[in-house]
């Protein structure tokens, strides 16, 4: 093996580097060299082009993600234990407890080997969270894949929804929720998003840094291979061509037992005090964890690459250092706490290596036997990358498509003809993205643990934190890419209410956020206007709301060729809520119930689900967002159900009404009879609209005869629109007044057999 | 009355199993794989996960560990054992049951509410029930399907040391839909659904009655607190 | 190899899979392990004893499984 050393590339000063092939661009090559006086090692260039990768360094949307951490009030911040910038955000919830949450995305791996992409998604994510100091506690998942009917798609999502259920299920973790979502844009173009959650005392926090000299680096967990060497900034940063996946084993492979035993080990080693500061190594592995753990304690580190543990005993030392093997962690370790270290990863059979030690100066120093590899400061590789401001450019098509409303096209509505429009709401209700989804759930785990307080099919997942109190948390993750496309500022507002309306609804109290950006190519100015605009939505958003963004991920470069998805970021708001016992089910379970239609409707159906499934239509401009309605929303939803007088509640979203009233009476086979003339006299719309139309902040809630009056006048207290549009009836049917009943069994029969038909 | 709950490397219902002895009125004692001792227990139980990853069979490997030698020798003088989903594969891989756990039929781990009908209740485990009841237990995992020769099945049934057996849907393609059996003492019972996430209002099964509600798996550790106290 | 008379999952999927891309001659498919052990010299008879042993005991489960060859190879 020829090494090139620091020692060399002083003499070497003009070899040829290969900085195109790893990615980086001319002007950044120059600029390494600036920052080193030198041209780089091939070690330095490998971690150079690796961590200033679109992925790790965000280059093209730093500046827009600023707005997260600028948008924000003291208020906002008062329950923020750690913002933005570490591996997620923490969040205090009470009782001197605490959550960290962040939503990740694993999207091209995914389309090249979907089942280890998704697997080892969930993985990394789960990691991000252990690095915290928390014990992971749940997951969940945000599928988005092509046409249904395309032979692909099934490959896909068999190997996706696979490794997912492969690696959570073997963590022990629950899935609580999600979405799936099908759309031909995500064709070549598959988005895998995982988040996951863990619970902490506030005593517990960790950070992912080293910042006392003289505490030993060291690595420990799986051997490092040569798993996805590159990935990170090969992969990230490519586009597929129209051909399909043109590369295939960059991608890492994981093994959730080896994870799990990593997370018992560091859990001990936390609760022992050994541990100063811990990285997880996910993209960019040890190059990554290094740099990022010397730049964030202010010093520098000096490590002995030959230490670490290796499954191929032939990879170079740009290899190790590039490496994305799996389940591997980083610690800082001081002198003192070693021998107690020793025992306890011992005692896991946990295998270990101590790469070197942390020092004053502020480089990075690597070794390779005697000879220096790398030797670069710490700062620049892991913070001070390329920031860009790509350029940015309204879409030429923009205007015309926000034009083309589904009233500018006068789109058919069968408003007059109650079989069609009856069968409409049986299509619609049954389409791919609106049906059962319990084929992918049922392969989750859902139990483990015995926390789980809501899960799919509730709006929101929810997980008892404290078995003591009940002190729980909800969460709920939104997005809707046809919405962006029409309007990329308001479809990111639509997700965040959505997301916080789903949150309010399970009776927890909205608190923090966190967001994946999926987007095309941001070399691509109309995409870039597009992540501009949805960042801005989000961020002025949130402040809103009063909550703030703690984490969250960007995935750029997600396009065939020139045609990039739909702006999809999804958007995961947190709750908390005093007493799980407290939470309220999705749908209704009693007989006798009043059900309320809480907020206004109004004809709102472009970019809906009724476009689509009847028309094969997109355009117009997507429903309006008012915040501070659903602020007033959710509020009184919490105080009606402090006081016990909600029996269920849902939110009304894609699909409107109808899809919230299924849902309603098929999760515990409880009927309704429903009418929706006075809702379209008091609304001024018509028919298709009371059941279709996607108006934001509405809810359906069904009530106790006994606290009627009660809810009705706090709504009215409270300036909430409130109409009763129907009652619960164990006859078996769903009947909408002067439209259709449904045999149960029958609407059932449709709505569950969708999946298992395209995919069983 | 105290009663174990071993942990291997990647056991995973093993809290829930400590939570659910709790909840029946017992003292539930962490037992580490790798120590022999299983520091005088009344009852042991074998909890569900992927121990050892699953590699070379499920719970293959974990039939092995020093706590499992002294727990066969335990189980063979009258010690209660229960095994529950890997825990099952463990005690089959350690000839403490007869049969084997392959591969669900359909492929793919499925998580359902399953219904379940006891079938005996001389065991240890499930002496708090009456037989012929019907109960809601929540069944998760890939590898579930009892198999066992003609001969073996012929004297289970005989026997009657089939102890609990699915209804309605046989979810993983078990012979006789065999959910979980008894040795012929009726110390050592294994099934695959998991009583222990069925124990606690608020985080069970649904139920007819509310959302999360169903607790039928309580009986079946609340039986072994009732066989300790007669022994 | 799975005992030929019990339920071979795996080896069922397999077949099926093989069949819908269109290799109808294919009647069935049964799925096996091979386990390696190896040493650093060559194995004895009493270890070639030994490691049967092994197979049967452990590697394998007697109950599904049949240890159907053991034998040494040149690494």
């Amino acid at each position: 093996m020829i090494i090139d050393t620091v020692k060399q590339s002083k003499k070497e000063a003009d070899k040829e580097q290969p900085w195109a092939a790893l990615g980086l661009k001319e002007d950044e090559y120059e600029s390494i060299k600036e920052i080193l006086g030198r041209r780089p090692t091939s070690s330095e260039l490998a971690m150079y082009s690796v961590m200033w990768s679109e992925h790790c360094s965000y280059k093209s949307s730093k500046i827009y993600l600023r707005q997260f951490g600028e948008k924000v009030t003291p208020e906002m911040k008062q329950h923020l234990l750690v913002g933005m910038g570490e591996n997620a955000g923490v969040v205090d919830i009470g009782e001197g407890l605490a959550v960290t949450f962040k939503v990740e995305s694993h999207n091209h791996p995914s389309y090249i080997e979907p089942f280890q992409g998704a697997a080892t998604g969930i993985g990394g994510i789960v990691r991000d969270i252990l690095t915290m100091g928390a014990r992971p506690i749940a997951v969940m998942d945000q599928l988005r894949f092509g046409a249904p009917e395309n032979p692909d798609t099934a490959r896909v999502v068999h190997g996706v929804v696979d490794g997912i259920s492969f690696y959570g299920n073997c963590l022990g973790l629950p899935n609580i929720g999600g979405e799936t979502v099908f759309d031909k844009v995500y064709q070549g173009n598959p988005l895998v998003n995982a988040l996951s959650i863990g619970a902490l005392k506030h005593g517990d926090l960790k950070l992912a840094k080293a910042d006392k000299a003289g505490d030993l680096v060291i690595l420990f967990g799986a051997r490092t291979g040569a798993d996805g060497i590159g990935g990170v900034s090969v992969l990230a940063s490519e586009t597929f061509d129209a051909d399909g996946p043109s590369r295939r084993p960059a991608v890492q492979v994981g093994d959730p037992f080896a994870e799990k035993v990593l997370i018992e080990c560091c859990l001990e080693l936390f609760a022992a005090g050994c541990v100063a500061g811990i990285q997880d190594l996910g993209g960019a592995g040890i190059s990554c964890a290094t740099s990022e753990l010397a730049s964030n304690g202010g010093k520098g580190m000096k490590v002995q690459l030959k230490k670490v543990l290796l499954r191929d005993e032939s990879l170079t030392p740009e290899e190790i250092l590039m490496s994305e093997s799996q389940e591997r962690m980083m610690a800082i370790v001081p002198k003192k706490h070693l021998r107690a270290f020793k025992k306890i990863v011992d005692r896991h059979e946990v295998e270990y290596s101590v790469l070197g030690k942390v020092i004053n100066k502020d480089r990075l120093l690597i070794n390779w036997g005697k000879q220096e590899i790398v030797n670069v400061p710490p700062r620049t590789v892991a913070h001070d990358g390329p920031v860009y401001e790509r350029p940015v450019e309204l879409p030429k098509w923009q205007a015309a498509l926000n034009a083309d409303s589904v009233n500018a096209r006068g789109l058919a509505r069968a408003n007059d003809n109650t079989t069609d429009l009856a069968a409409q709401f049986v299509q619609i209700v049954s389409s791919p993205n609106q049906a059962d989804k319990s084929y992918i759930t049922a392969q989750y785990d859902r139990y483990v643990g015995g926390n789980t307080a809501l899960a799919y099919p509730d709006g929101a997942g929810m997980i008892r934190v404290s078995e003591e109190t009940g002190l729980g948390v909800a969460l709920s993750t939104d997005a809707n890419g046809r919405y962006c496309q029409l309007d990329p500022y308001q479809g990111a507002r639509l997700a965040l209410a959505e997301a916080y309306r789903n949150v309010a609804t399970s009776g927890a109290k909205p608190l923090a956020v966190t967001n994946c950006l999926n987007f095309g190519s941001p070399e691509n100015p109309e995409v870039m206007w597009q992540f501009k605009q949805a960042t801005t939505g989000l961020a002025d958003g949130c402040l809103e709301l009063g909550i703030p963004v703690t984490g969250g991920n960007v995935s750029f470069y997600n396009q065939t060729g020139d045609v990039a998805i739909f702006p999809t970021p999804v958007v995961g708001v947190l709750g908390v809520i005093d007493d799980v016992a407290r939470r309220i089910p999705s749908s209704w379970q009693d007989e006798g119930n009043n059900i309320y239609l809480l907020g206004i409707t109004k004809d709102e159906l472009d970019g809906s689900v009724w476009s689509e499934v009847v028309h094969d239509h997109l355009g117009g401009k997507p429903p309006v967002v008012d915040l501070e309605f659903e602020r007033r929303l959710a509020e009184l939803l919490h105080g009606a159900s402090l006081q016990g007088l909600v029996a269920s509640a849902t939110d009304l979203s894609e699909a409107g009404l109808a899809q919230a009233l299924t849902e309603s009476v098929l999760r515990f086979n409880m009927g309704a009879r429903v009418w929706i003339t006075e809702l379209c006299e008091r609304d001024g719309v018509d028919r298709t609209s009371a059941l279709f139309s996607e108006s934001t902040g509405r809810m359906l809630v069904s009530v106790g005869r006994e606290d009627d009056v009660k809810f009705v006048g706090l709504c009215d207290a409270r300036n909430i629109p409130v109409l009763r549009i129907g009652v619960t009836d164990n006859t078996g049917e769903l009947e909408i007044q002067d439209l259709a009943t449904w045999k149960l069994d029958e609407l059932r029969s449709s709505w569950v057999a969708t999946l298992p038909e395209l995919f069983g | 009355m105290k009663i174990g709950v071993v942990t291997f490397p990647g056991s995973l219902d093993d809290r829930d199993a400590a939570r659910a002895i709790r909840l029946a009125g017992g003292e539930p004692v962490s037992l580490w794989h790798a120590d022999s001792s299983i520091k005088k227990v009344d009852a042991v139980v074998l909890p569900g996960g992927f121990s050892y990853g699953d590699y070379l069979r499920c719970g293959a490997i974990a039939a092995q560990a020093p706590v499992m030698k002294t727990i066969i020798k335990k189980a063979g003088e009258g010690l209660p054992v229960l095994g529950i989903c890997n825990g099952f594969q463990i005690l089959v891989e350690s000839h403490l049951l007869p049969g084997g756990l392959i591969r669900n039929e359909k492929q793919h781990f499925v998580c359902r509410d399953q219904k379940l009908r006891v079938e005996n209740v001389d065991s240890a485990w499930t002496n708090a029930f009456q037989k012929g009841d019907e109960i809601t237990i929540p069944l998760k995992n890939g590898e579930g399907g009892y198999i066992a020769t003609e001969e073996t099945l012929k004297m289970l049934e005989g026997e009657g040391l089939v102890t609990f057996r699915y209804l309605e849907v046989n979810p993983n393609g078990s012979m006789h839909d065999i959910a979980g059996l008894r040795n012929e003492r009726g110390n050592v019972v294994g099934l695959m659904p998991h009583p222990e996430h069925a124990v606690e209002p608020g985080f069970g099964p649904d139920s007819p009655v509310a959302m999360r509600s169903g607790v039928d798996g309580l009986k079946i550790f609340q039986s072994v607190l009732n066989s300790v106290i007669s022994a | 190899m799975p005992k030929q008379d019990l339920l071979d999952p795996q080896g069922k999927a397999v077949a099926r899979a093989l069949e819908r891309s269109g290799h109808k001659a294919i009647s069935a498919v049964r799925i096996g392990k091979r386990i390696e052990l190896h040493y650093a010299t060559t194995p004895t008879d009493a270890q070639l004893q030994e490691a049967k042993k092994i197979a049967e005991s452990f590697l394998s489960n007697g109950v599904i499984e049949d240890v159907v060859e053991v034998s040494i190879e040149q690494d």
